[in-house]
């Protein structure tokens, strides 16, 4: 049986694409697990996206606690015969898989961008080596523990007439020792940068919060409104909260268009933003290595370049 | 309190270079070092034994070369070093099994410190595997941590959430890089740390017969074909000439 997890609803009708795929070709059912509160509304939703089976393990805890969902799915692989388990990789879908992997002893494999049967052998490929080499990995034996990130797989057409079963069991699950205090949302920007289809980003070679304006202009132009920008910007100068950061640390994005001002091209930041459509990089320094990921380039200096750029784009769109 | 450090010797993936007919890596003479995050795992470690006092012991698994990257921990202040020597292949099972096969060979243990991921694979699988295989807790992606006498708390960063948690010991905790700055020794420090004791273990005296169940098949170079037509002439021209190029692309709209 292959297995589908996450705490992330949408993430979860993409996994159930992949996993269904793996199904087919294994010749085995496809199974989506809820662990929680009973919801067949959301049963049936994962049932209409490729789901044969929908798992639901009730229990009554309300909060994600790796510790307690681990043990849950630890039981559910012991009681059945499990061939592969697909798990959201979200902050909580990695530790999740990775302590599980770890009570079974099982083969685990972390952000796989690509997944396939190759001589029959579960085979997937991740990036390393902060972007610059993609690593193919084999499973040698089963259960196959593996976490796809979001948006790497687009999910199978709604469709309401599929049939599947819901199956319910209650859980009483070993508390952890280890317990939640306080839940706080981080001061965000409110942007999600991961579903943009522009963006325009800024980076190190900024010289005032204030000068941010210039990209917050030109994205406000290009009707795209989304601001991103790399690591020191968010994490070091805090300039930005966290949810504009692009790069191997932040968000991965692959907007039509991107437009990098100001950023060096680190390869954490290309490992970010790889995948755009259109690459346009601006900066003064050509030798910078942003251009070398660049579709199209300016070299100049970004104060004098982003406000000729915001009338031009203006002119152009009337 | 015993504090158990778990740090990497990785690549120094900024002094990479890339082989330019295939896009692959060059692996071959880059400079090794211990993976960024884990100094912050070991300054953590520092930190909570300058307030409740105690031992810091770093478990590395790796090459026998690895020897010289322990120093460097253990001039920084961790009091002892263990280096398992790794088998020729291994994966993520080896690796955590060998980890928690040392951890248990160390003995009482109230502590264990990780990174949240290496910065050479960027797994973060070790830190919460390797609490599975302990059966402690685990709280991962911390970016503030306080110690007291009998239980922690800690602060983790979930990108759009902050959640505090709270443990008693043993637990395993996960660091980010931006929980502190790691402290860079003093030569006195260097020198001492010449006297500092470090076991080296063989892979089979902590557990033997462990082979890896994910292998690593093929390295591949990452496709990055780009237009790279850069303008650099005049400024109002090289504009006017990308915003028509952008046009043609149809992404503005």
């Amino acid at each position: 049986m292959v297995l589908v997890y996450s705490d992330d609803k949408k993430l979860t009708f993409e996994l159930l694409k992949k996993g269904s795929e793996l199904a087919r070709d294994l010749g085995t059912k496809l199974t989506a697990i809820i662990i929680g509160k009973s919801d067949d509304k959301l049963a049936n939703e994962y049932i209409s996206y490729g789901a044969d089976n929908v798992f639901v393990a009730e229990t009554n805890m309300d909060k994600f606690k790796a510790e307690e969902f681990a043990g849950i799915l630890e039981n559910i692989v012991k009681e059945t015969k499990i061939d592969t388990i697909l798990i959201g990789s979200n902050k909580n879908g990695k530790e999740l898989a990775s302590r599980l992997a770890g009570k079974l002893n099982a083969g685990c494999v972390i952000d796989c961008i690509n997944v396939y049967l190759k001589n029959k052998k579960l085979t997937v490929e991740r990036i390393v080596y902060s972007g610059n080499a993609i690593a193919v990995e084999q499973f040698n034996s089963k259960p196959e523990i593996i976490t796809i990130p979001p948006k790497v797989i687009d999910p199978l057409l709604k469709d309401d007439k599929r049939k599947g079963e819901i199956i319910k069991k209650k859980f009483d699950i070993e508390k952890s020792t280890s317990k939640i205090l306080k839940v706080q949302e981080m001061k965000t920007g409110g942007v999600n940068v991961e579903d943009a289809e522009i963006i325009v980003s800024c980076g190190r070679g900024f010289k005032n919060k204030n000068d941010i304006k210039l990209i917050q202009d030109l994205a406000d132009v290009l009707k795209g409104k989304t601001v991103g920008c790399s690591r020191p910007i968010a994490a070091d100068l805090k300039w930005l909260s966290e949810d504009h950061w692009i790069g191997l640390s932040g968000h991965k994005v692959k907007p039509k268009l991107y437009i990098a001002a100001g950023i060096s091209g680190q390869i954490q930041h290309i490992a970010g933003m790889r995948d755009s459509g259109i690459i346009v990089a601006i900066n003064k320094d050509p030798e910078a290595l942003i251009f070398k990921s660049a579709d199209y380039g300016i070299v100049g200096d970004l104060y004098e370049v982003l406000p000729k750029l915001t009338n031009a784009v203006k002119e152009k769109l009337g | 309190m015993n504090i158990i450090v778990c740090a990497k010797q990785v690549v120094d993936v900024s002094e990479m270079k890339l082989d330019s007919n295939t896009n692959k890596p060059i692996l071959q003479g880059v400079p090794q070092k211990i993976s960024d995050i884990d100094k912050n795992a070991l300054e953590e470690a520092l930190k909570i034994k300058d307030k409740n006092g105690g031992k810091i012991t770093v478990v590395t698994i790796g090459p026998a070369n690895a020897k010289e990257r322990i120093k460097e921990l253990l001039a920084m202040g961790a009091d002892e070093g263990v280096l398992v020597i790794s088998p020729e292949i291994y994966d993520y099972h080896v690796v955590s099994n060998l980890l928690a096969g040392a951890i248990k060979k160390i003995g009482k243990y109230d502590l264990v410190l990780c990174g949240e991921a290496s910065i050479d694979m960027f797994s973060g699988q070790i830190g919460p595997r390797l609490a599975g295989l302990l059966n402690i807790p685990q709280i991962t992606y911390a970016q503030s941590v306080n110690a007291e006498k009998d239980k922690i708390t800690a602060e983790r960063n979930l990108g759009d959430k902050a959640v505090s948690e709270e443990s008693s010991y043993p637990v395993l905790i996960t660091v980010t890089k931006e929980i502190n700055e790691p402290r860079l020794p003093s030569l006195m420090q260097i020198l001492g740390a010449a006297n500092k004791p470090i076991n080296e273990w063989t892979a089979d005296s902590i557990e033997s017969g462990l082979k890896p169940i994910v292998e690593t098949i093929e390295l591949k170079g990452v496709p990055m074909e780009r237009k790279n037509i850069i303008y650099q002439d005049d400024l109002d021209e090289s504009i006017n000439k990308l915003v028509n190029s952008l046009a043609k692309e149809g992404v503005l709209r």
